[in-house]
């Protein structure tokens, strides 16, 4: 990479991340907001170090439960999508119901499942899991779907089965689509996760926001805040690097066109 | 000479009894080595002729036959090319082309063990059309020209009997498109295969058939058969000559009476 990609790619977001905390910490001083409504940068980040420990713990905790719901909804996302891409009919049938679905905000439910299985991990996990297993599925049916009618056709004639056409075609052209929504999916089963603890868990940085925001810590809110920026962009930044890693001719193939 | 490839009354419709009747009393028959093209009016049939050889569709009537036997189901001595090479972004040209391999018997028990050898027999397809040398680029690397030749090594890597072509140069140039008619009439001659061309350009028919069959408007049947006989190898050059003009004139006006039939039998939509 060259020296001028090396300033585009890390140094100018770091350098506009910088100049952005130093933004906030000098609009705070300048017209001196009340803590309670907007703590400074260096009062946040004082929150941050002084409380790491159970910051920490709490991550750990969202973390934790925002990657078994996205595991669970790999599994379950992939399953019903090769069922339902396996043929264009199935795809048509059930697609605008997907869609349908999908547009249910999934957050309504959140109270029914903690009502279901109580303040543990299991509302957060099967939120979660609920929010994000849509854009997996919708992706790897279509992957499916969309084979060439053409392409089937000439396999078809040489007497491939169905299973041959899907392992040599179907599957392989699915990938970019099934990576691609690992990203969107990741995101939103973190929001899930999050958004479950906030209206009610025993842990996890939701949590440890509200029980934060009850006793007037507003500094340990907004370290919170930070701490799961951080957590968002890493894992977005994980399953990108995965994307990348698997299906790279897909990229090299968009260059080229 | 006896038949190779044969189509007796055949009728086919999509969606069952009741639904659109594709063909209709549809006979025809190729001999063995011969070049066969089939024109007609879009929406015809043609490519429903196309899969009901190949054994992708059954007819609801009627018999097919290839090489002697009934045709029932998928047939794997015959190779396939359409107007969309349809080639595979994730597999080099060479693993494109070598796709049947994997699938057709006893290729696909022999590709394991034997893998140089057949490395070395789609190297020599891609020289054949001109590909030398192009194996390892990634279709995506190609030209339109150049992926409608990989498309035609990927239907004869396995060295059908029968190559069957469905508006295969459609989206290509005009100078490709000459260009690929060299590369289809040299194959043919050099492999001696059977070739059932689906065209809507008539002087591609004329220029590379030993017989034109002409379709009626839907639902298809065959209204014509015209014997080409100018002498092989036929050099580029005869396209412009006035015999040639005469037999792509006489079979355009049979077209144009299809469709007029077509016009008259079902208004046009409105
Ligand atoms: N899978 C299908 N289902 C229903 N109708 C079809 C199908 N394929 C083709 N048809 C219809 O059958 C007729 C003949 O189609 P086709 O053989 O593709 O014509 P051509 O190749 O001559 O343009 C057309 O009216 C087309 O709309
Ligand atoms: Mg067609």
């Amino acid at each position: 990479m060259s020296w001028g990609g090396k300033t585009e790619k890390l140094i100018a977001p770091l350098g506009f991340t910088i100049l952005l905390l130093l933004l906030w910490e000098v609009v705070c001083r300048a017209f001196s907001i009340p803590q309670m409504i907007l703590p400074t940068a260096t009062e946040t980040f004082a929150a941050l170090w002084t409380f790491r420990a159970v910051i920490f713990d709490n991550a750990l905790v969202t973390l934790w439960t925002t990657v078994v719901g996205f595991g669970l909804a790999i599994v379950v996302g992939v399953a019903l999508g090769i069922g339902i891409g396996w043929h264009r009919a199935i795809y048509s049938a059930v697609y605008p119901i997907l869609v349908a679905f999908n547009s249910i905000p999934k957050v309504a439910v959140v109270p029914v499942l903690i009502l279901w299985f109580g303040l543990g991990a299991m509302p957060a996990i099967l939120t979660a899991f609920l929010i994000s297993f849509f854009p997996i599925i919708v992706n790897v049916a279509t992957g499916l779907a969309t084979v060439e009618p053409e392409l089937e056709d000439v396999l078809r004639a040489l007497g491939a089965k169905k299973m041959q056409i899907m392992r040599k075609v179907g599957i392989p052209r699915s990938l970019p689509h099934f990576f691609g929504s690992l990203k969107v999916a990741i995101t939103l089963a973190f929001v899930g996760a999050v958004v479950a603890e906030t209206a009610g868990a025993s842990k996890g940085l939701g949590k440890l926001m509200l029980d934060a925001q009850a006793a007037f810590q507003v500094p340990v809110v907004f370290a919170c805040l930070i701490v799961l920026s951080v957590l968002g962009i890493l894992l977005y930044a994980v399953t990108a690097l995965v994307e990348r890693r698997y299906t790279g001719w897909a990229f090299r193939s968009q260059q080229n066109l | 000479m006896e038949s190779f490839v044969s189509l007796n009354d055949v009728s086919l419709s999509y969606g069952g009894e009741q639904g659109l009747l594709a063909v209709s009393g549809l006979s025809m028959s190729v001999r063995k080595g011969e070049f066969a093209a089939v024109v007609g009016p879009s929406g015809c049939g043609k490519s429903t002729l196309m899969k009901l050889t190949t054994g992708l569709v059954r007819p609801q009537k009627g018999q097919i036959a290839v090489d002697g036997k009934r045709v029932f189901g998928p047939i794997s001595i015959v190779g396939m090319a359409f107007q969309n090479p349809s080639l595979l972004p994730w597999r080099t040209t060479l693993d494109n082309i070598m796709l049947p391999l994997e699938i057709v018997e006893p290729h696909r028990q022999r590709l394991g063990r034997h893998r140089d050898e057949y490395v070395a027999k789609a190297e020599s397809v891609l020289e054949l059309v001109g590909l030398k040398g192009f194996g390892a680029k990634f279709p995506w690397q190609l030209s339109g020209g150049m992926q409608q030749r990989s498309n035609l090594c990927r239907a004869l890597i396995h060295d059908p009997a029968l190559l069957m072509l469905d508006e295969p140069f459609g989206a290509l140039d005009a100078f490709t498109r000459e260009e690929l008619w060299g590369v289809i009439r040299d194959l043919h001659a050099a492999k001696g295969f059977t070739v059932i061309l689906v065209t809507h350009d008539l002087r591609e028919a004329v220029y590379l058939a030993d017989r034109v069959f002409v379709m009626s408007a839907r639902p298809g049947r065959v209204i014509q058969e015209r014997t080409i006989d100018f002498a092989r190898p036929r050099p580029i050059d005869l396209i412009y000559k006035a015999e040639f003009n005469e037999i792509v004139h006489e079979l355009r006006e049979k077209i144009a009476e299809a469709r007029a039939d077509a016009v008259a039998y079902e208004p046009a939509p409105s």
